[in-house]
């Protein structure tokens, strides 16, 4: 073939970190999403420890601070975006019949940056101590640098660097991954594939990638702005130079309440997914969970100053802010009744998948409760910095987010891995996070309309909130155990041979028609698509697999590539450079990285081709 | 150069492969991304330009008279990467270079009159750390300024690649997202134009 080039094939080690492979980073994406969500999950039982009896004096002072602002920047930034670019990876392409995604090299430069990011911010615990400002880094705290005026900080000036420099350089990774999965689901859907016809998954993932375009360019601004005032000494936050610090306040909200639909909408994907397969049904009032969709997509960006209610920006300011907020709870109760509409009559089997879908459901409308009342900026007033508002939000972000990823992660664990995980295991793993999750917020409500505030390091006796701290540690021990169970039941799944059929569930979506794990091609042929739930459509018509859109041909693809390391490496040494002001190192990075940028401009890839001969060899169809 | 004219291209090369499409609608994308980032910066320095306590104010500082020959240079060099895609459209390689090239030298002169400016404004003891006004200025013009010096890096280096491997299915889309990209950053310009200089003269 004219075309025809040599391909370049690693193996082991190398196969990974040269990998453009979706699938391949998507396996990455979620080990070290996993990696993350472990650490931070230990600072939480760390916090909760320190809070199980009052007057305690284990993790105090910064030391506490560096926990609970490490816990929350790990788990939003390291742990769940990762973990939900895990499944946009894995499935996305396979749901749209695509080959591969739009931009393979620039997914795998998106993974190494957020890893890479991640790696510099958790360096910090070695290096004289971890960030401490919260994990919303607010201005003035997160401008310290004097280490005179900061005796309080145990000396530890530095912290605020690793989670600036850290976090610039994972958004960065974040924001290209938003475009490339953009591009790929408008430029890469299988013939017959129309808008409305997207499974719901992949609805959620192109709005969230939508809100990650336009949301993370504002904290990349707030982030550079905060690193000029901490390491060239500019004036942004300082106010005797005439700097103003509530203007960090509305840059970090404009990123991070968009931030929050991010999260949550690939979770509501995921439980449209799974509550419709299980169901056997067609999802309940598929147009108006798109239109919600989208409507709350673009609602997340009008209601950011429901964060900033006592920062004192009139009453004008504040209710057409409540108002906003609150008519958020409209299109996320047409979804709440589509998934129990789509329960409703349906043949329910009660997969660990679906227990973790069904359970999402009323934690998740407890919740949003919660945030309807803290809409309300008078009563805001009272719940503000409470515990009320931890509760609040590890509702919507755990019983919400993270239920959605677990069921996920029992729902795709054989297409990304090609083996099943143990339902019995899935079971004591889905109760004892369930139950632990209640135990450990449910009781922080009250903790916190008692009046007991969020990032203090402990609490006097007799005040009554004894009991419900020691509940809710006890709770954090229990979804500890329940995350240990997870791990062991996906060490014995290891252990086993590749054994999952294609189509374990009797899906309806496209990832079904392909072999568990997906081929490297993903589709031998690419499918025509016939309808909403187009695999179901040709079950029902009698069809055993999908009508293929074109003949068996070569398969174009695209080679693997060492340069989205080390244009990320580059980054990472130069974020160092920054920190210790060490200008040569940073020059050091900058060339790294704008050298391997340079190799990526001037060397075209050509890809390399997989033939029809090696096609029937792997057995895939269509 | 002309031993590489293929003169088969389609009317539009770079949209003519899938992956052309992708580059193209990815960079619009990529670009939308920036309008929130330039966005933020505006409001920084739209909320803090009044901040002085210390130094010299917008009004003291700014001299409109080369303030607008910057602007009329960077116009211009959008005009002649436009001449550029359209030689590019009618498959004259030769042209197409040298309108970027065109290009490449507006985009120095413009930042070498950028620079200039900035060494009158700190011996006037406008500096980075003066005033909050002082830093977000230097922030946003700066970014500004950081953009135009990598578009001619980026640009310079596409002009070498077009001398190397021609006008193809391949390179068109890289000529053509440059273009967008410069595009992109002389329509900032004249905002910076409108909301630093001219109401840094006149709008308080």
């Amino acid at each position: 073939m004219a075309h025809s080039h040599t391909a370049k094939r690693y193996s082991g080690l190398m196969d990974w970190l040269t990998t453009v492979d979706h699938k391949k980073i998507g396996i990455l994406y979620l080990i070290a999403g996993g990696f993350f969500f472990l650490v931070g999950g230990l600072e939480a039982i760390l916090i909760r420890i320190q809070l199980a009896y009052p007057d305690q004096h284990i993790f105090i002072g910064d030391t506490f601070n560096q926990l609970t602002t490490m816990h929350g920047t790990t788990m939003i930034f390291f742990a769940a975006m990762p973990v939900i670019f895990a499944f946009m990876n894995a499935v996305v392409p396979l749901q749209i019949g695509a080959r591969d995604v739009a931009f393979p090299f620039v997914n795998a430069l998106g993974f190494w940056l957020f890893f890479l990011g991640g790696v510099l911010m958790n360096t910090s615990w070695f290096l004289g101590g971890a960030p401490d400002a919260g994990w919303t880094g607010y201005a003035p705290l997160s401008t310290i640098t004097d280490a005179s005026s900061a005796t309080t900080l145990q000396h530890n000036i530095m912290g605020t660097d690793f989670y600036v420099l850290g976090l610039q350089i994972a958004g960065i990774g974040t924001l290209i991954g938003g475009i490339n999965f953009l591009v790929t689901i408008i430029n890469m859907r299988a013939p017959g594939l129309t808008y409305m016809r997207l499974p719901m998954f992949t609805w959620t993932a192109f709005i969230t990638s939508g809100l990650i375009v336009l949301a993370f360019p504002a904290i990349t601004v707030a982030l550079v702005e905060l690193m000029f005032d901490r390491i060239f000494g500019g004036a942004f936050f300082d106010a005797a130079r005439g700097g103003n610090n509530v203007l960090w306040e509305h840059l970090f909200w404009i990123f991070g309440h968009p931030e929050v639909y991010i999260l949550i909408l690939p979770a509501f994907g995921i439980i449209s997914e799974i509550v419709s397969t299980f169901s056997k049904k067609r999802l309940f009032g598929y147009s108006s969970m798109v239109f919600a969709t989208v409507l709350i997509g673009f609602l997340g960006f009008m209601v950011w100053v429901h964060h900033m209610f006592t920062t004192g920006l009139g009453p004008v300011a504040n209710s057409i802010f409540s108002i906003a907020t609150m008519a958020i709870a409209v299109p996320t109760g047409v979804k709440i009744f589509n998934w129990l509409f789509t329960l409703w009559g349906g043949q329910i089997r009660f997969t660990t998948a679906n227990v973790f879908a069904t359970a999402f459901i009323p934690t998740f409308v407890m919740g949003g409760t919660t945030g309807v009342m803290l809409a309300i900026p008078d009563a805001d007033f009272q719940y503000h910095d409470t515990y009320f508002v931890v509760a609040h939000f590890h509702y919507v972000i755990v019983g919400g987010l993270v239920l959605g990823l677990f069921a996920g992660m029992y729902y795709w664990w054989p297409k990304m891995f090609g083996r099943m995980l143990s339902e019995t295991l899935g079971k004591i793993h889905f109760w004892f996070f369930f139950i632990g999750f209640h135990l450990t917020f449910f009781p922080q409500h009250f903790l916190g309309l008692m009046g007991m505030p969020r990032r203090v390091f402990t609490y006097q006796p007799g005040h009554d909130l004894e009991m419900g701290n020691l509940i809710s540690t006890v709770g954090a021990f229990l979804m500890g155990i329940g995350t240990i169970v997870f791990l062991i039941n996906i060490i014995s799944t290891w252990a086993k041979p590749k054994t999952a059929v294609a189509d374990p569930w009797d899906g309806r979506s496209l990832e079904w028609a392909i072999p568990s794990p997906a081929p490297e091609y993903n589709f031998k042929q690419t499918p025509l698509v016939r309808g909403l739930d187009a695999l179901w459509k040709e079950k029902m018509a009698g069809n055993k697999e999908m009508i293929p859109a074109e003949p068996i041909g070569s398969i174009h693809m695209p080679s693997p590539s060492i340069l989205p390391l080390t244009m990320s490496l580059g980054l990472f040494i130069a974020g160092f450079g920054f920190m210790y002001e060490h200008y040569i190192v940073v020059g050091i990075g900058m060339a790294v990285t704008l050298i391997s940028m340079f190799l990526r401009s001037v060397y075209d890839d050509h890809g390399w081709h997989i033939e029809p001969e090696e096609l029937e060899d792997k057995g895939g169809r269509a | 150069m002309s031993t590489h004219q293929t003169g088969v291209l389609p009317a539009h090369p770079e949209t003519a492969t899938l992956e052309g499409k992708n580059k193209v609608l990815g960079f619009w994308l990529f670009l939308g991304a920036e309008v929130v980032l330039f966005g933020c910066l505006f409001a920084t320095y739209i909320a803090l330009r009044n901040s002085v306590p210390d130094g010299p104010t917008a009004e003291e500082l700014f001299k409109l008279n080369t303030v607008a020959w910057s602007t009329f240079v960077l116009l211009t060099s959008s005009l002649t990467s436009v001449f550029a895609i359209m030689a590019m459209h009618k498959q004259k390689l030769g042209q197409l270079l040298f309108w970027l090239l065109i290009t490449v030298l507006f985009g120095l002169t413009f930042l070498g009159m950028e620079i200039y400016e900035f060494t009158e404004y700190v011996h006037e003891g406008h500096k980075f750390v003066t005033s909050a006004f002082s830093t977000s200025f230097y922030t946003l013009v700066g970014f500004h300024g950081a953009h135009v010096a990598f578009g001619i890096c980026w640009i310079t280096l596409l002009i070498l690649q077009g001398l190397k491997k021609g006008l193809t299915v391949v390179t068109a889309p890289k000529f053509y997202v440059a273009a967008l990209y410069w595009h992109f950053i002389d329509l900032v310009w004249v905002f910076i134009f409108t909301v630093v200089y001219l109401m840094g003269k006149v709008g308080h």
